[in-house]
């Protein structure tokens, strides 16, 4: 499988692109807390369909640019995705076939991982502010990923991406 | 769980396993973040990431900059009249107290000779933008569309055409980025314009609020009172203004006031910035006196 050429790699990284730009598109002050953990969303994605491409150092990286452009701690974007990344490539074959409701929990169960280690690591360095509102992208991103799933398998299938 | 990691390891093709490659990046990371922040070592790796991710930025502020420059030049005759008129009363009104300035600013010098004390240094400004971007959603950061090619440098005052905005925390190559002096993390020393007394305004997190904490019950405030910057900080130059006292509650149990304030310089709504240098070209953390008492104190 891994001896295949590798193919629209682009599209891949276009995608993460379009992710880091949703990321930190302006949007009204009401539902900032809300935006979804792009990112984390599509990286899940690209993990669970392409594990043989997009794997735990393209997280990491991903994460390391997360950090720079929202200017958070160096690192804590970057190990969040990571493990992450790991916890999805374990399990990918099984969630994979999973309904698309089911699907959701998991990824659920990964942004809670992913948002609970930048809480950890905010925590520790004494960078922790407001924790009130630090559920919602979970849950938002729990409520996007029909979408993203269906947007990014469209993607995959449109350009042949293996 | 091994079985597990060595099953998919057939998959990922050749290479350390899943589990050890990310051991090693955890290990990285953590490493990365101790010194990121202990300060200062990783200042370069950032501002050379930052070459990768500023373009991601001004793609993302194209729009609303686009939208702007079009709303811009679609105005009317009539409105970009009436706005010229605006305008150019304003800009009387304030020649003429600019006036009146430079006369008290001569005087002042005078007078400062009289008391022997060193003359105040100039200030330098630069226009700058901000980007519209969201960071951190539960952080008050900014983006500013200047970095080390135009001198921007750590610490560096950030004013509006009303007030302090904050300071700059982060500079790249070409941008920087800043905290507004409404995050829950900054502090701004103080003082009421109206009799000189001193304190620290910390941020709430809240765009439009800052706090006073420090104040005694029977400190002379009261709602109204401009609050400058006094300049003790070493970071911002004296005397810009920082925020309007909004509410002083003296509750008699307790040791100090609580006093709100509202700042000065619209946070949330300007786009048109100001940086400013001293006219010497130091940063304003440089204080001769200081060396001075250091020297003194070193010297017995």
């Amino acid at each position: 499988m891994s001896d295949a050429p590798a193919q629209g790699r682009g599209v891949i990284w276009l995608s993460l692109l379009g992710a880091l730009i949703l990321i930190i598109w302006p949007l009204p002050d009401m539902i900032v807390p809300f935006r979804p953990d792009w990112p984390a969303l599509f990286l899940i994605y690209w993990i669970m369909a392409l594990p043989h491409r997009v794997n735990v150092g393209t997280a990491w990286c991903v994460g390391l640019i997360l950090d720079v452009l929202t200017g958070s701690l160096l690192g804590q974007h970057a190990m969040a995705l990571a493990i992450t990344a790991v916890l999805v490539a374990t399990s990918h074959l099984r969630v994979r076939v999973f309904p698309v409701w089911q699907q959701a929990m998991f990824v659920l169960l990964m942004l809670t991982v992913n948002e609970l280690i930048l809480v950890l690591v905010e925590g520790s360095t004494g960078r922790l502010y407001d924790l009130e509102w630090r559920w919602a992208p979970i849950v938002t991103g729990m409520l996007f990923w029909p979408w993203v799933l269906f947007l990014l398998r469209f993607l995959r299938r449109r350009f042949d991406v293996r | 769980m091994a079985t597990a990691f060595g099953g998919s390891n057939k998959r990922f093709g050749h290479g350390p396993s899943p589990l050890v490659r990310v051991s090693l990046l955890v290990l990285l990371s953590v490493v990365i973040i101790t010194v990121d922040y202990r300060e200062g070592h990783l200042d370069r790796v950032r501002s050379t990431l930052s070459l990768i991710t500023y373009p991601i930025q001004l793609m993302v502020d194209l729009p609303s900059a686009a939208f702007e420059r079009a709303s811009e030049s679609l105005a009317d005759r009539r409105q970009l009249l009436s706005e010229n008129r605006a305008l150019r009363s304003e800009r009387l009104e304030l020649s003429a107290r600019v006036q009146r300035l430079e006369s008290l600013e001569q005087e002042n010098e005078r007078l400062r000779q009289l008391l022997q004390s060193g003359a105040r240094v100039g200030e330098r400004l630069l226009a700058a933008e901000l980007l519209q971007v969201s960071l951190d959603p539960f952080r008050h950061r900014v983006l500013v569309d200047k970095g080390q090619r135009d001198g921007v440098h750590m610490g560096q005052p950030l004013l509006d055409a009303d007030g302090v905005m904050g300071q700059v925390t982060k500079v790249g190559p070409f941008g920087a980025n800043a905290i507004l002096i409404t995050d829950p993390s900054h502090a701004i020393p103080v003082e009421v314009n109206r009799n000189g007394l001193r304190t620290i305004a910390l941020g709430t997190g809240d765009i439009s609020r800052l706090e006073l904490p420090y104040l005694p019950n029977n400190a002379d405030i009261r709602p109204g009172d401009l609050l400058v910057t006094s300049g003790l900080g070493m970071r911002f130059p004296r005397g810009y203004p920082v925020a309007i006292v909004t509410e002083v509650q003296r509750r008699p149990g307790e040791t100090f006031a609580q006093i709100h304030a509202e700042p000065a310089a619209a946070l949330n709504r300007s786009r048109e910035v100001l940086l400013v240098w001293r006219e010497d070209g130091l940063p304003f953390d440089h204080n001769p006196l200081m060396e001075d008492m250091d020297d003194a104190g070193g010297g017995p």
